[in-house]
């Protein structure tokens, strides 16, 4: 397999110098490394929501739900649910993601369903022209907000930890290496992974500078430690100024979801025997 | 022709449902066709409950306004329901609890003779019901032992002494007719997705198709059937929409405010034309409403729902037996068309108890649609004479599965094209045409009663029982189409043909079927209507049908 048959002839219609690229680059990679390893090609299914990160589904060669703004969660849960020989990922907005779908997000961390969710985070809605999202800075002026917004964003690193979430990473558009290793990892973990990946946006908010300044390479962080994971996650608060750290800030093995689930095919004679059984209760 | 109805009250949490359930199953064990209504208030203990049982030589599915039997487990039972007596009907109360003219059945001396705990009152009644209206003790035994088997020695002992407790005043004959299965609605509904190969179910509970939820869960219990309560009802839909992509076959429970909840993804379902199936339960609206009372008001929320145009299939079952039958041709057609397609019900049907009758498990079409190419790259999308392209569910060698909730291409890529809009755009309405014509092949519109009636009720739903009930002893014809959409005007026009006069009977304040009609040239002559949340009781309608007719 070639790096270009994952590549759908598609036109990239992505700014120049849009940190998707980047984000496509390493999860394609990832996804070849998994193929290498022997996971079927066909059995990797790829849900995006709506934003400029979802054209993903439009540019990788493979199995995809595009669905609508907010709501890849549910539904990669939904597809692990019917097949857990599926490896299900999500790549999904920080407006998907934070915003209008907030609550999937905490509850497949609460649930500990097996897919991987990949967020966008450019901290800014792009293809709805550069509005303010969760995770935008207090003072943001977007056009929503030409004053700067007057609410602080949130930590969506501490929100998943506080959730349940058994694999916590950060990632950036301007560290690829890194990237490509943890989506790597997010999707080899048995159960929920959620990597943050701070992305900029060339057009509406461009905060290379800013990751390049305070960035760096988390070391020396045993992973397994919950109150240092706590800590790690708290140095930033995705508003201030402050040393941003990249990598796996927690990761912790627990039930899978799907597989307190029946995964059996029926045959129609056996269905018509459990009908007529429950029918028979009822006289 | 025996017809008794035996209303069974008390307060919410002392077990009302099961105790009318119990006395269900005394009629249907002494061979008669029976039906359960359930009132109950949205709370969970104290409130006021009742069942009303109504035991007839013939199937019946709709209360009488009087009932013969009172079964008293509080006071309240008797102070409420003065207007639903006659002169003849008789009371039994607990002793204990209530005070009337009638029989008394000192239920607490009885449990604490036999150190029965407080809960097997219940059948201490139940006991005295068989005792006074003749009912062999050996029935009980039979429905103890099968529904009841936890404490089976101290429920029958308790039983026993409240059957000796009382005199006989009724005698109800044994009929030759053997047990039939006693269903609620939501239960048929169940069965009947599960005939139509339900694999699995997901809901967020909602009044009044919880109990579809509780019993399908019940299912999974010893059967591979993957039912999921997730956090809301948004939720609820898009993981239908992952595990029918997947391959499926998924519905899902709700009632009107989770259903707007649903709309985003049900108008996603008419894109990307992964099949969902909706099992929607209507209650008195609008918004929070009567929660625990029932409603005909979302018909046209239903055929609307969600933004663009797109074919669907609803059915609007009108008792338990078509619900079973129709769950499962929804759940087939949904698949074999690729459409999302709602079953619409309401708080009569989802939770009336009724024996559930021949035609509940039809045969089912095979659904296959073999169009397009089967060799070369597979595209989700191929554009097909039957609007309906080869649905294939990952993994797939070789090929990609792409699912798109943009405009697509063929292959499910997003594209702006005009011209690609366009084609996609009637592919869906050709794909509306094949579902025309699979629900055609399927008698999408019944009639009953007699043929050149010169009056014929129009109705939709589960005001079906007691408008056959009535037109029958009015001589009328009753006419219901089961499918709304996509409408069969033509075969409603010929069902009305030769009917001089057209009855809409509705439980909603705008006559939504009426309108539906008029938008397809029927004529509806006149429209009774009735909107408090409670259903037709058979004189009721009886009377409002003279106002009119």
């Amino acid at each position: 397999m070639s790096p270009q048959t994952l590549i759908t002839d598609a036109r990239n219609t992505w700014c120049p110098g849009c940190g998707n690229f980047t984000i496509q680059f390493a999860l394609r990679n990832a996804i070849q490394k998994l193929v290498e390893e022997g996971v079927p090609l066909e059995n990797i299914v790829l849900v995006t929501g709506i934003g400029c990160h979802a054209k993903m589904a439009d540019y990788l060669n493979i199995n995809s739900f595009y669905s609508i703004h907010g709501r890849t969660i549910p539904v990669a849960t939904g597809i692990k649910l019917a097949n857990p020989d599926l490896t299900v990922l999500c790549c999904a907005g920080d407006g998907d993601a934070y915003a209008e779908g907030l609550d999937h997000l905490i509850f497949a961390a609460k649930r500990n369903s097996d897919i991987t969710v990949i967020v966008h985070n450019n901290r800014v809605y792009g293809l709805t022209t550069g509005q303010y999202t969760p995770t935008s800075p207090l003072g943001f002026k977007g056009r929503s907000t030409p004053g700067g917004t007057v609410e602080a964003p949130f930590n969506p690193l501490s929100l998943m930890l506080t959730s349940g979430a058994g694999f916590i990473a950060r990632g950036t558009t301007r560290r690829m290496t890194g990237l490509k290793d943890l989506i790597s990892r997010g999707l080899r973990h048995r159960g929920f992974a959620f990597i943050d990946v701070l992305q900029i946006c060339a057009s509406y908010f461009n905060a290379s500078e800013l990751y390049d300044r305070h960035g760096y390479d988390l070391s020396g962080h045993d992973p397994a430690d919950f109150e240092a994971a706590c800590r790690k996650v708290e140095e930033w608060d995705y508003n201030r100024d402050a040393p941003i750290a990249f990598g796996l800030f927690y990761q912790h093995e627990k039930p899978v979801f799907e597989d307190q689930f029946p995964h059996l095919r029926v045959a129609s004679a056996e269905r018509e025997k459990a009908i007529t059984k429950i029918l028979d209760t009822k006289r | 022709m025996a017809d008794l109805s035996v209303l069974t009250g008390g307060r919410a949490g002392d077990g009302i449902n099961s105790a009318g359930l119990l006395v269900s199953h005394l009629f249907n064990r002494m061979g008669y066709f029976t039906y359960m209504y359930f009132d109950y208030p949205s709370l969970i203990k104290g409130g006021h409950n009742f069942t009303i049982t109504r035991a007839a030589d013939n199937p019946v599915g709709a209360c009488r306004e009087r009932v013969d039997v009172v079964l008293a487990l509080n006071q309240d039972t008797i102070d409420f329901h003065r207007d639903l007596m006659h002169d003849g009907t008789v009371v039994i109360f607990d002793s204990g609890k209530a005070t009337a003219d009638g029989q008394g059945v000192p239920v607490q001396e009885i449990l604490k003779t036999e150190q029965a705990p407080a809960v097997m009152g219940n059948s201490c009644m139940i006991g005295a019901l068989a005792g006074a209206t003749g009912i062999p003790f050996a029935v009980i035994e039979e429905i103890f032992r099968k529904q009841i088997p936890r404490g089976l020695e101290k429920n029958l002992a308790v039983a026993r002494k409240g059957y000796a407790s009382v005199k006989q005043v009724y005698r109800v004959e044994q009929r030759v007719q053997e047990p039939l299965p006693l269903l609620s609605g939501n239960e048929a509904i169940g069965l009947g997705l599960l005939h139509g190969g339900l694999e699995a179910f997901v809901a967020y509970p909602m009044t009044p198709t919880s109990n579809l939820l509780h019993f399908l869960a019940g299912v999974a219990e010893d059967y591979p059937l993957t039912v999921v309560h997730p956090e809301n009802e948004i939720s609820v839909i898009l993981m239908a929409h992952g595990l029918a992509y997947a391959g499926k076959r998924t519905a899902v429970g709700t009632s009107g405010g989770g259903f707007c909840l649903m709309t985003e993804s049900f108008s996603m379902a008419g894109t990307n034309e992964v099949p969902v199936v909706v099992v929607m339960g209507q209650r008195t609206g609008p918004s929070t409403g009567l929660p625990t009372y029932t409603g005909q008001t979302d018909l046209h929320f239903m055929l609307h729902a969600g933004q663009g145009e797109f074919p669907r299939l609803v059915v609007a079952p009108g008792d338990a037996t078509q619900a079973s039958a129709w769950s499962a041709r929804a759940l087939s057609l949904a698949w074999s068309c690729q459409v999302p397609a709602i079953i619409l019900v309401d708080k009569t049907l989802c939770e009336g108890i009724t024996p559930l009758q021949d035609g509940a498990f039809p045969p089912l079409p095979d659904g296959g649609h073999p169009d397009g190419p089967t060799s070369g790259p597979y595209r989700r999308y191929t554009i097909t004479d039957s609007g309906i392209s080869r649905m294939l569910h990952p993994p797939v060698p070789g090929s990609a599965v792409k699912v798109n909730s943009y405009v697509h291409d063929e292959a499910g890529i997003t594209t702006e094209r005009a011209d690609l809009t366009i084609s996609m755009t009637e592919k869906r309405l050709r794909k509306g045409e094949t579902l025309r014509r699979e629900t055609g092949a399927l008698d999408p519109v019944v009639s009953f009663g007699r043929g050149g009636a010169a009056t014929t009720l129009l109705c939709w739903g589960s005001t079906l029982p007691v408008c056959r009930e009535v037109a029958g002893s009015l001589g009328f014809r009753v006419v219901q189409p089961v499918v709304l959409s996509p409408f069969p005007g033509e075969q409603l026009k010929e069902a009305l043909s030769g009917t001089e006069r057209v009855i809409a009977v509705e439980e909603n304040a705008l006559g939504q079927l009426r309108m539906l009609c008029a938008r397809h040239d029927i004529g509806v002559d006149a429209a009774v209507l009735k909107f408090d949340g409670r259903p037709f009781a058979v004189e009721e309608l009886g009377r409002r049908l003279a106002e009119v007719a």
